[in-house]
């Protein structure tokens, strides 16, 4: 037989392109099957993600709303004066917004650039009907600071809707028109100390976790059923309790008037007066979240210590080793998988805590999420919360880069 | 855990979003809960759904325009009625996200006096009718023994030479910096002038400096009585009707300090879009009736908005000993020296000051 003749098929079709078909067919029905899950997760959870993360550098409210102004300001070098011609444009953009009911949206986002802004808008814009040419000086007129150069500034500043600027606050800096990015004085520095805090309590919690989680989840694997069952129920128990509830119990627990202090004091360790502040601040955090996060450490762990055999530990033994030596050389060489999948979702939890850093914290208790709150539902600046979020997602991805290359993601195991 | 609550709470809202719709005309008030909620239900929901026919759905938000704006923009309005602060209301009446009310349909006082003039001035707004004045205090326990005089000033607030001991304070710059000043000797009636400057807000700064050490952060208005009967702070800031509640229905024996009282309204607003407008704007109208306004008063010591409502005020629901006049933020022996929150300068400020206040608490 001629080994060049492909194979073929009984309808003389080569058996290779045949296969090719029923493959291409299997592939299609198993792709079918993923599909609905594919597109739920893109819906709901890619897309988002993006289009918060499009927030973040990209914000077009001024140019929108300021449709007759936008051009004028474009090509405006930013330091000279502001001309007739740009003050007409204005008033007739202000007239606009009041009659749309837009120009607090506008007002907002100037305000975000400098502080103060936001009055001289609305209130400009309630007069901006009976204003007469020439505009310039009726504006400065009704209001001094419209001869402010630094208002035009910040009107073109935030007229570029591609912006770096909420990127840069997010990291203490300015973005300015005429010096570019100048960091700010120290006393507004306060989102790189946040994210720094922020970071230092998550991994804190993290390693506090892995020190008492790691002796609960031995005896748990290792104890007879009976007990490990009442372990095991006293451990998903607060697991199952309102964190609400969890975080005012430590308060009851550790506050100055608490149940630990009492006790202290009745014992005689401290006086009634020097009692100890355990609660409102960093050590309360501390306290608070590595006990809400305790399960989190104490399962995965749990799964994979349960997947040692005893034997392993018993040939060590049986061949010299020492029992501390053959922990350390056997045991926990083979809870490293647990040990990278607690440690990752402790941490990757605790970044984004607020609740609980809020109400013991204290004046050390703001971390970084309290500030992405405060800017969603508060002072309603979307963008600044989409670049604050943006950076604490790339610092995860940098974590979850450093430990795929460090452990191995293949390694982490969860359950 | 959280995302496991978050998961019931979204069900819940489910449930109660089916529900809704199960009868078209329901109508969804949104007010800030506990106490409050309460005097608001007994006060204007009962007598209203009696009257109209209509039934409410009452929920607890906390406060914000963000869910506002966040069902106005998606077009999917589900709140019809919402009490607000009164710079929330302002900024969201200018970015669009509320009916306006015409003051004119608003009910006359008993005697005639049209509604426009029967409001305490400042209580109308395009969008936006007030209903309620309350006020940020301090207080401290009375049945605690200490060795000092009763304080009297918001200067005591901050003496921590004569009044030793721990202090609660919101977490937030806005009334915390207006406390300062006034304690700092700023006359109320020039404190939002001084807080415009940068040495004003340096001068607020350094008096809060003299006691950051002492002060216990509060967030959550339910915290400060709760310090207070734990003997954790010996002072706390706190609103005056949380801590009224807890006088007159928990015993506490709990002693506002009034000097330097920084007073705010609650406001009706009408989400722009809402389903039920209205039934809304009759519910905005019932409840802002002078009768209504008075019977809320006996409920929580929070100051009618209406002039022809303040005589009319009784006493407590179940106690007739307690006077509800003696206990209003607007009270003649309370009012004597007191500020009315500067929303204009908020609106201006709130982001710029929020920044620069958890720089200094992080320093």
């Amino acid at each position: 037989m001629d080994v060049s003749q492909p194979i073929t098929a009984a309808d003389g079709t080569p058996l290779k392109k045949k296969l090719a078909q029923a493959m291409f067919r299997s592939k299609l029905r198993a792709t079918g099957l993923v599909v609905p899950l594919l597109a739920f997760v893109l819906a709901s959870f890619v897309f988002p993600i993006l289009a918060l993360m499009w927030q973040g550098i990209h914000n077009d409210t001024f140019a929108r709303l300021m449709p007759n102004l936008t051009e004028e300001l474009r090509v405006w070098d930013g330091v000279s004066d502001p001309t007739e011609e740009m003050y007409a444009l204005l008033v007739a953009d202000l007239r606009q917004n009041r009659a749309d009911k837009t120009i607090g949206k506008v007002a907002s986002r100037v305000n975000q650039e400098l502080a103060g802004t936001r009055s001289l808008f609305t209130s400009t814009a309630r007069k901006a009907k009976k204003l007469e040419p020439p505009f310039k000086e009726a504006l400065i007129k009704t209001k001094k600071k419209w001869g402010d150069i630094k208002v035009w500034q910040a009107m073109k500043l935030t007229n570029q809707s591609l912006t770096p600027g909420f990127y840069a606050t997010s990291l203490d800096a300015r973005y300015t028109v005429d010096q570019g990015f100048v960091m700010k004085e120290e006393k507004r520095q306060i989102y790189t100390k946040l994210f720094v805090r922020t970071l230092m309590i998550s991994g804190s919690v993290m390693l506090l976790c892995l020190l008492l989680g790691y002796p609960v989840a031995y005896l748990l694997a290792t104890l007879p059923l009976k007990y490990s069952n009442l372990l095991m129920i006293m451990v998903l128990l607060p697991f199952w309790t309102s964190l609400l509830v969890r975080t005012t119990a430590w308060i009851a627990i550790l506050q100055s008037q608490g149940v630990v202090n009492d006790l202290l004091v009745w014992i005689g360790i401290t006086g009634d007066e020097s009692r100890f502040s355990l609660i409102y601040n960093m050590t309360g955090t501390i306290i608070a979240m590595t006990h809400i996060l305790l399960p989190f450490m104490i399962l995965p762990l749990y799964s994979v210590m349960k997947t040692i055999p005893p034997s392993y530990m018993r040939a060590a033994r049986s061949l010299g080793a020492t029992p501390t030596a053959a922990f350390i050389k056997v045991y926990m060489p083979q809870t490293v998988p647990g040990i990278g999948a607690g440690g990752l979702l402790v941490f990757i939890l605790a970044i984004g805590y607020y609740i609980t850093p809020a109400l013991v914290g204290g004046q050390d208790g703001q971390l970084i999420s309290n500030m992405i709150a405060y800017h969603m539902q508060k002072s309603l600046n979307w963008s600044l919360a989409a670049a604050l979020g943006g950076l604490l997602l790339l610092g995860v991805l940098v974590l979850y880069w450093a430990y795929d290359r460090i452990i191995g993601i293949d390694n982490m195991k969860l359950g | 855990m959280s995302g496991l609550t978050k998961k019931i709470v979204a069900l819940a809202g489910m449930s109660a979003f089916v529900a809704g719709n199960a009868v078209a005309a329901d109508l969804t008030v949104v007010s800030w809960g506990g106490a409050y909620t309460k005097s608001q239900v007994e006060a204007y929901h009962k007598p209203w759904m009696a009257q109209s026919g209509h039934s409410i759905i009452s929920e607890d938000y906390g406060g914000g325009i963000a869910e506002i704006k966040a069902q106005v923009e998606s077009g999917n309005v589900t709140w019809d009625v919402v009490d607000v602060e009164l710079s929330d209301a302002i900024r969201a009446c200018d970015e669009g996200l509320l009916e306006e009310i015409d003051h004119s349909t608003l009910p006359a006082a008993p005697d005639g006096t049209p509604a426009v003039d029967d409001f305490l001035p400042g209580t109308l707004h395009d969008c936006a009718v007030a209903n309620i004045v309350w006020s940020s205090v301090y207080v401290y326990d009375s049945s605690k023994v200490r060795n000092w005089n009763a304080p009297k000033t918001m200067g005591d607030f901050f003496n921590t030479d004569a009044y030793p001991g721990k202090r609660g304070m919101r977490k937030s710059p806005k009334v915390t910096m207006e406390f300062a000043l006034i304690a700092d000797g700023v006359p109320v009636s020039e404190v939002y002038d001084v807080l415009g400057t940068e040495e004003g807000i340096e001068r607020a700064f350094a008096k809060l400096d003299t006691i950051k050490d002492d002060v216990i952060w509060w967030e959550a208005g339910a915290q400060p009585p709760q310090l207070l009967a734990d003997g954790e702070v010996i002072f706390t800031t706190a609103w005056n009707g949380r801590v009224f509640n807890a006088v007159a229905a928990e015993d506490q024996s709990f002693e506002m300090v009034w000097d330097g009282q920084i007073y705010d309204l609650d406001l009706w607003v009408i989400p722009k879009g809402s389903k039920n407008v209205e039934a809304a704007l009759d519910f905005v109208r019932f409840s802002t009736a002078t009768e209504q306004l008075a019977n809320q008063a006996s409920w929580i010591s929070y100051g009618p908005a209406r002039a022809s409502s303040v005589p009319l005020i009784g006493t407590y629901h179940d106690n007739a000993a307690i006077n509800m006049a003696d206990h209003m933020p607007t009270a003649p022996g309370n009012f004597a020296n007191a500020l009315q929150n500067d929303f204009e300068f908020w609106a201006d400020n709130q982001d710029d000051l929020n920044e620069r206040f958890n720089a200094w608490l992080a320093q």
